[in-house]
């Protein structure tokens, strides 16, 4: 529970463990991502070449493949944490700036400030907001924890709440879950399901984890040699059940193309 | 219960015991006339001389003026370290301009600077706290520069992608990000403090725990001698205790402080 000093404003973030049934999503906040000739270099190697790519609205992309071949590079672009040497990213209509979240691989909490405070950052007056954030990832209680009191799943819940807290249009996720492990992943995995499935923002995963890309994405892209290899569009029922026959034959598609590569390298 | 009590008090007693035992050796040679009283007088005469310094006001007055000197060298260098190692350390044109200088002069040990100091200041105030300020300054400007410096880049990038910059960014993510080391500065600094007053106090001085110290050496008192060897000794020990308390409140966040 927390203080009653801090009145929880549950309204804004009204959040049921159960996913909503099919097709009653509370509200649809997405954006569309454009990219158009996309090009990025590294001291003369070209990680991206010339990507170009359409996300609709509230769709939920994975991106895979092998270290180092740009996918991480592809979404920092998205972010415009990186300039691009050629091309454009448009996200939205591009008239109004949309609200851009990134989930790092590490949680990148401030070491001193409370849990609490890390999820209020860059909100002047938005702790009532952070709060109420943090009961959706299930850490009301540990509100004024420091960082290095809990464990690496906490800590990305925690990062997850931080960034939901600002409403994000987009979600760019760059493999937030890989340093996790099997168990906290996978329920990492359906908490950010149910809050995607809830809210209906576009989210970007970059993943080099096949499974987790299918477990949660519409549509996985492979990246290749600096460009798009492969565009699955992932048309399996949520939850998605891991064992299923759709689910295994896509796996195998991935991976052969993941695999196949290595052997042409 | 009674067990636990007693490894307690036997952790919190267990880092005396080696001064204890000294002492008591110490007082047995001395009674037993194996070291001669012009060498080492016994622990109780130095107890002795430093009631007498007590009681007659004398001890009180020498503590003041050097505490008063440390107090005042540290905020002069430590606060002229602080203030030019955030310059430095925040924008690379101040880097570029003063930093070779600063290394330059770092080179030179503030105490070989004591000649030209009399020649400048003469001997008196100006000169102690002037070199008092010169030593202390180097820790505390190296290690705000390299706090800085060393800041956490993942945690900017992060705080810039949720829209943090300019002084918000300074004063949440920069600075907390140097202040362990901004500390560590400030605790070497600390010690450094009393080993700079105690030459300077030598130099020449009416007044201070060093003056007190070689007056009672011209005049072989090494009762009092030692009641000042001590008394530098106790001081450092606080400085230590404050700069700990320092670490231990401003880094309550990191476990290792705590």
């Amino acid at each position: 529970m927390y203080p009653a000093s801090i009145p929880v404003d549950t309204e804004l973030f009204a959040f049921t463990p159960e996913p909503p049934a099919q097709g009653t999503v509370l509200r649809r906040q997405g954006v569309s991502v454009t990219l158009e000739g996309l090009s990025k270099g590294y001291a003369g190697r070209r990680v991206l070449d010339s990507v170009g790519l359409h996300l609709r609205a509230g769709e939920f992309v994975a991106v895979v493949g092998r270290s180092g071949c740009g996918k991480s590079t592809l979404l920092r672009a998205i972010a415009h944490l990186e300039s691009a040497d050629a091309g454009e990213v448009r996200i939205g209509s591009g008239h109004v700036a949309a609200d851009t979240r990134l989930m790092f691989q590490e949680a990148r909490l401030l070491p001193w400030k409370t849990v609490l405070e890390n999820v209020a950052l860059g909100l002047p007056h938005g702790l009532n907001a952070a709060a109420a954030a943090l009961a959706t990832v299930g850490l009301g209680g540990r509100a004024d924890a420091w960082p290095s009191e809990l464990s690496g799943g906490q800590r990305q819940r925690v990062a997850l709440a931080r960034a939901l807290v600002h409403e994000p249009q987009l979600l760019l996720l760059d493999e937030p879950l890989g340093a996790l492990d099997a168990l906290t992943r996978i329920e990492m995995q359906q908490l950010i399901e149910s809050l995607w499935r809830q809210r209906g923002f576009t989210a970007v995963l970059v993943t080099h984890d096949v499974q987790e890309a299918l477990a949660l994405a519409d549509r996985v892209l492979l990246i290749e040699d600096g460009g798009i290899a492969l565009d699955v569009a992932v048309d399996l029922p949520r939850p998605r059940q891991r064992g299923s026959a759709g689910f295994a034959a896509l796996e195998q598609q991935l991976l052969n193309q993941l695999l196949n590569q290595r052997k042409a390298a | 219960m009674a067990a636990r009590r007693w490894q307690g008090w036997q952790r919190s007693l267990a880092p005396w015991l080696l001064p204890v035992a000294l002492l008591l050796g110490w007082e047995l040679a001395a009674r037993t006339g194996w070291l001669s009283s012009r060498i080492l007088p016994e622990p109780w005469a130095v107890a002795q001389a430093f009631y007498t310094l007590i009681e007659s006001g004398e001890l009180w007055a020498h503590l003041r003026t050097s505490l008063w000197r440390a107090l005042s060298g540290f905020a002069i260098g430590g606060g002229a370290g602080l203030v030019l190692g955030l310059l430095t350390g925040s924008f690379r044109s101040a880097e570029t301009l003063l930093d070779t200088t600063l290394q330059m002069i770092r080179n030179i040990p503030a105490l070989a600077l004591i000649p030209l100091v009399i020649l400048w200041f003469g001997i008196d105030e100006t000169a102690k706290l002037f070199l008092l300020a010169v030593g202390v300054f180097f820790p505390v400007y190296l290690n705000t520069f390299h706090g800085i410096r060393s800041a956490d880049q993942g945690l900017i990038e992060m705080a810039r992608s949720y829209g943090l910059k300019g002084w918000p960014l300074y004063r949440d993510v920069i600075l907390p990000a140097a202040l362990p080391s901004i500390l560590v500065g400030v605790r070497f600094s600390l010690g450094l403090v009393w080993v700079l007053l105690i030459v300077a106090e030598t130099i020449s001085a009416q007044e201070g725990i060093g003056y007190m110290t070689m007056n009672a050496r011209e005049f072989l008192q090494t009762d009092v001698v030692l009641v000042g060897i001590l008394l530098y000794a106790l001081l450092g020990k606080f400085a230590d205790l404050f700069a700990r308390g320092l670490e231990r409140h401003f880094l309550r966040w990191n476990p290792a402080y705590r």
